[in-house]
């Protein structure tokens, strides 16, 4: 049996799981944004991301289906063994425990100054990782961060544009961003921490961090933002324990699978 | 139709007619989205990439080739999606863009011109109405994954600009 493949399942399921719960998050915006434009370029992102978790759950698809025809259905799969796995049984029919994304892209909205912060230190933290990724050997792998990149390196942008813009604004828009840093800076921890399915990934977490830290420092100090010094950080996600948020994400984005099975349109 | 007279040129005119349903004056030649098509006996194999990964028209474009082809005889027709190399607007056509300008959305500009990462940057872009340069964003991103939103400051018409990539 080849002993990497359930890591390597279990790591592309963490990417496409994280990848859909943030364009979930961002989608709730739709019709709520503050003004037109900015409402379409918090839909468009989570488009972005929508279009990122669909290669990886295809891809993942891929993993298990083959691993289960060569183990005679021995290696556990996620959706049951009784049916193939693709991007809609592992997005829909997975339970709360079984999703690895990390805790701060669940996080609720909160107010736009929220939005912006995870947005961004999600992205500066996507860009690195992918960054790290594309040196991979897997082949699969190097072509869908490659692809998600280019989408990246707009995202970042847009939400370090962003973060200037409201740290470095009214008193009101730097108060909100404080309390937005103090709300979701205890998230970022995990993010440095490999899982176990990680660890044979091939990525530098010293340097991920590195590198993340010099970047975010510097939106943050452009932005009049302190990066928090010694905080206690949450961790759990990317092994299955969420926060009380993630639950109610799942009831709603499965509720249709759930009710009515194999419902299309 | 005997799909074993077909030939590639011929079958890139019939790709011709298929038109991305997001900008349906641009066909998907004109995208640059069609990388490769390959005929074995009566099979034919359509390869296309994305412009973005999570563009909604990539579906509906897959089925419309099968079903063009299908219409014109072509019994076995298989779409395959390939992630790499990434999609560039550096990729569409002249004439893909000239096409575009007329129906009002801004051609991308090179890549090597506009493709920057600097915060606050704008890139300058010409507007399609009155060809001024003197334009301003408006928003970063569009109607589409593909588009930003400009305005012309001497028409004073908004329009969507096909954005760098």
């Amino acid at each position: 049996m080849n002993g990497t493949l359930p890591y390597k399942t279990d790591f592309i399921l963490s990417l496409a799981d994280t990848t859909l719960i943030l364009s979930q998050r961002n989608s709730e915006w739709c019709g709520h944004g503050p003004v037109l434009e900015q409402d379409i370029a918090i839909t468009n992102i989570s488009l972005d991301l929508l279009g990122q978790s669909r290669n990886f759950y295809q891809y993942a698809a891929e993993l298990i289906n083959n691993s289960s025809k060569e183990q005679g259905l021995k290696v556990s799969r996620p959706v049951g063994r009784f049916r193939e796995a693709d991007e809609n049984t592992l997005a829909y029919l997975r339970k709360e425990r079984e999703f690895k994304n990390l805790l701060l892209v669940e996080q609720a909205n909160g107010d736009w100054a929220q939005t912006i912060l995870r947005q961004f230190l999600f992205s500066q933290f996507q860009y690195v990782l992918f960054e790290q990724l594309q040196k991979s050997k897997d082949e699969q792998l190097v072509a869908i961060v490659t692809k998600a990149l280019k989408e990246i390196a707009y995202h970042v942008r847009w939400s370090s544009e962003w973060l200037i813009r409201l740290g470095d604004g009214t008193e009101e828009s730097h108060q909100r961003m404080v309390h937005a840093v103090d709300e979701l800076w205890r998230y970022t921890g995990e993010m440095f921490i490999p899982a176990e399915y990680e660890k044979e990934a091939g990525i530098d977490f010293d340097l991920l961090k590195n590198e993340w830290n010099k970047k975010v420092t510097a939106i943050f100090d452009e932005a009049t933002l302190t990066v928090p010094e010694k905080i206690f950080m949450q961790s759990g996600g990317k092994e299955g324990r969420h926060t009380e948020q993630l639950g109610f994400i799942l009831a709603e984005l499965q509720y249709m699978q759930r009710a009515y099975p194999n419902s299309e349109w | 139709m005997q799909t074993a007279t077909i030939d590639k040129k011929t079958l890139y005119t019939y790709l011709e007619e298929i038109k991305d349903p997001e900008v349906p004056v641009l066909s998907i030649i004109d995208l640059g989205i069609v990388r490769e098509v390959t005929i074995n006996g009566d099979e034919l194999e359509v390869i296309i990439t994305p412009t973005y990964t999570g563009c909604p028209a990539m579906d509906l474009i897959a089925a419309t080739i099968k079903i063009e082809l299908a219409t014109l005889g072509f019994k076995k027709v298989k779409v395959t999606t390939v992630l790499a190399p990434a999609w560039t607007t550096d990729w569409m056509t002249e004439e893909g863009k000239r096409k575009l300008k007329a129906y009002g959305i801004a051609p991308p500009n090179p890549k090597q011109h506009a493709c920057s990462s600097h915060l606050f940057a704008e890139e300058t872009v010409q507007c399609p109405q009155c060809n001024s340069y003197h334009t301003h964003r408006v928003s970063e991103f569009g109607s589409t994954a593909c588009k930003s939103l400009y305005q012309c400051d001497d028409c004073k018409e908004p329009f969507d600009y096909f954005k760098c990539h």
